[in-house]
């Protein structure tokens, strides 16, 4: 008899935790293009996506993946494309597509040592500057750091939710390790994940696919083949959909998808406050490296330094707020991070003169160990 | 008003954006004649389109309609068929944005064979960027970026497509045009991959340039030109010179891509 | 419904002057005015072919008179 139950814990790697978690947000559709180490999700998208009905394709390059997965959303369908490095180079555009369109879709790049081809099979968090700003012109980002397996599960529903509640690509910013890394996970019952869908129109007289009514942070998404028999296009558009050169309405669009952002913080920052208590000296560093930083905080507690660690869980949109008001009470700010100086940028353009800032980071394909957290740190002294 | 643009047209944006004499229109008006000898659910159309002069028909198409990025339509296409294989899906690209930029995606969606026609509008020129050449272009053809002639040898779409593995292929002209919505007609029933390259003539950044007189003459031209395949392979070589052939160049039936993968889905389902 | 109750019009705020329907008119039925936009100069030679609105790249000029003849 096959009655046994499934065991809700597993022991995986980030990269298979990764789809578990895009399966429990209704994940239908992959479009992409293999490239190491992020090779499993299509792989695994492969196995699982036809046994719930949903679709996997190979496609010809990394910019038909992502151009594919935005067609499939376009019909109503949770998409997701995965890539690394070089991938995330080739998609730009059509990242510029989807924020400009509202299509939701969730971009996972699972991140390795660049420039170039640099180095496949080792990590790095050399793209958080390109997540932001990599795709031409000005639009939003929300992009997420997951620090263990476990996270990449949550991350990934978290992603997929604020990707349709948003209308908008949102970024999984992983890296080598964490997609790599085996580590025990706990999958929640369905019925404690929340799960956020699209706003749909009802209503097909009048449909406006681009304007909002009070109240309403995006545009109600029909789905193509619903009978809407709507436009969507990369130019500047109106409330209709149809293009538009005028100055007026094109600063109207874009104040309108910024403000989807920035006026909504409150629900998408995401961050923990590690030890920070009576720090002295704020740690601040995402992704695996964090995982570093939280032991070398630990060691040096032990030796009586008053350290203590700003974890970025949404790199994009940054934690600027909080950040600036956490560094008026602390000798130093430390950014560990495994490239050779992003998020350190933006680290100063907030905390300025409140604190001296700190930078610990390399961008060999070695992740940073505590204790170069340590002497960064010590070195101070 | 006639009634096909009155039917399938968004009759509000119109007049449309193209030069006088561009062909565009004609072509147009050849695929909503033929999705209504069809019968074809309007509600359940999707036509998708990359950059480019040509790329702008959805815009005017009374379906849901998608202007993607430069060269992508097709593989954005592919994900709307494949997630959602009941839609009746049409990609209208331009030569550059079809051939050059996209090149890759065209000869990979016919490889695959998946159900979607696409229209080719073919003016062998970059028209919305001023008149630079393109992969149809033909050898020693002037254009911007070619001032002394183009050296480069042009695609063959049509021949390109049935190549790569289309189980449709096919060429007419917007002289042709009876003939060229036929052929859109046939593309649109097949199980698969199809491609209709339509010839148009672009008199502002083409016709102007290479000194083809009126819009007129540059269909007189293709009167000239263009003759049957049929007739064109019992032509003597020596004949040959100077003509182009049109009609079909492959109706052939191959396994379907969404068709396939919906075997998968099904096979799963019977393993539970 | 037979072609001689077909009504030839045109919709001049369509039209871009190509010439293309004046060109292939078998009967030299048509001409641009001094606009450059089509008129139908000479309705009563107009043998109803179509050939104007088959090539017209504007939808600028159409033969009406069937389903939709009580519609504009």
């Amino acid at each position: 008899m096959k009655m046994k139950m499934k065991s809700n814990v597993q022991f995986v790697q980030g990269n298979k935790a990764c789809i578990l978690g895009a399966l429990d947000a209704g994940y239908k559709f992959y479009g992409g293009y293999p490239i190491t180490p992020s090779t499993e999700l299509a792989e695994l998208s492969a196995v699982e996506l036809p046994k719930v009905g949903g679709k996997f394709i190979q496609m010809e390059d990394e910019i038909a993946g992502i151009a594919a997965a935005i067609g499939a959303s376009l019909t109503g369908k949770k998409s997701m494309t995965a890539t690394s490095g070089p991938g995330f180079s080739l998609k730009q555009e059509n990242i510029g597509y989807a924020m400009m369109a509202e299509i939701p879709l969730v971009i996972v790049n699972v991140q390795r040592g660049g420039p170039s081809t640099g180095l496949p099979t080792s990590p790095a968090q050399g793209d958080m500057m390109q997540a932001k700003w990599g795709t031409h012109g000005d639009h939003p980002v929300i992009a997420l750091t997951p620090e263990s397996v476990q996270e990449t599960y949550y991350m990934t529903i978290r992603a997929f939710n604020l990707a349709e509640k948003y209308r908008m690509p949102v970024m999984l910013m992983t890296d080598e390790v964490i997609g790599h890394m085996r580590e025990k996970i706990v999958i929640p019952n369905k019925e404690d994940i929340e799960i956020i869908d699209r706003v749909q129109p009802n209503e097909k007289e009048g449909y406006l696919p681009y304007g909002v009514k009070d109240g309403e942070t995006v545009p109600k998404m029909a789905s193509f083949g619903d009978g809407y028999r709507y436009h969507v296009t990369g130019l500047a558009h109106d409330e209709t959909g149809f293009p538009s050169n005028s100055n007026e309405n094109a600063k109207r669009l874009l104040d309108r998808l910024m403000n989807k952002v920035n006026h909504n913080l409150d629900d998408i920052l995401d961050y923990e406050e590690y030890m920070l208590e009576d720090a002295e000296h704020i740690v601040l560093s995402y992704g695996a490296t964090a995982r570093s930083a939280r032991a070398a905080i630990k060691q040096m507690r032990q030796e009586g330094i008053k350290a203590g660690m700003f974890r970025l869980k949404t790199v994009w949109p940054f934690p600027e707020e909080r950040l600036l008001e956490l560094s008026k009470n602390v000798k130093n700010v430390l950014v560990a991070e495994m490239n050779l100086g992003q998020m350190v940028l933006e680290v100063e353009r907030v905390v300025k003169d409140n604190a001296k800032i700190l930078f610990c980071g390399r961008a060999d394909g070695e992740i940073i160990t505590p204790e170069e957290i340590v002497e960064t740190l010590k070195e101070e002294f | 008003m006639n009634k096909y643009v009155k039917k399938y047209l968004r009759n509000d944006k119109l007049a449309h954006m193209w030069c006088p004499g561009c062909g565009h229109g004609i072509i147009m008006h050849q695929i909503i004649k033929a999705i209504d000898n069809l019968g074809l659910d309007k509600d359940n159309i999707c036509v998708v389109s990359g950059i480019g002069c040509s790329s702008r028909a959805p815009g005017y198409m009374d379906f849901d309609t998608l202007h993607t990025t430069h060269g992508r339509a097709l593989a954005f296409a592919t994900g709307i068929k494949l997630a959602n294989p009941d839609m009746k899906v049409i990609v209208v690209s331009g030569d550059g944005d079809a051939s050059a930029i996209g090149g890759n995606h065209l000869i990979h969606a016919c490889r695959r064979n998946i159900d979607i026609t696409t229209i080719v509008f073919n003016n062998t020129i970059y028209g919305m960027t001023g008149g630079q050449f393109s992969p149809t272009t033909a050898t020693n053809d002037l254009a911007s970026t070619a001032p002394y002639g183009s050296i480069d040898r042009p695609f063959d779409i049509a021949k390109l497509a049935a190549a790569a593995g289309a189980s449709y292929s096919a060429r007419s002209t917007v002289y042709h045009a009876n003939n060229l919505e036929k052929l859109i007609e046939e593309a649109l029933q097949v199980k698969g991959f199809s491609l209709v390259e339509a010839m148009s003539m672009c008199p502002t950044s083409y016709g102007r340039r290479n000194k083809k007189g009126t819009v007129s003459d540059m269909l007189e031209d293709y009167k000239e030109t263009y003759i049957n395949i049929n007739a064109f392979n019992k032509l003597p070589l020596e004949k040959r010179e100077g003509k182009i052939e049109m009609g079909v160049f492959k109706n052939e039936t191959y396994p379907e891509y969404t068709a396939e993968y919906q075997k998968i889905i099904d096979r799963l389902k019977g393993d539970k | 419904m037979s072609r001689e109750n077909l009504v030839l019009k045109v919709k001049p705020e369509w039209c871009k002057g190509c010439g293309i329907c004046v060109h292939f008119c078998p009967k030299n039925v048509l001409e641009l005015d001094e606009d450059n936009k089509i008129v139908i100069a000479r309705p009563d030679d107009c043998i109803k072919c179509g050939l104007c609105e088959l090539r017209c790249p504007d939808f600028a000029i159409y033969l009406e008179g069937d389903e939709n003849e009580d519609e504009k």
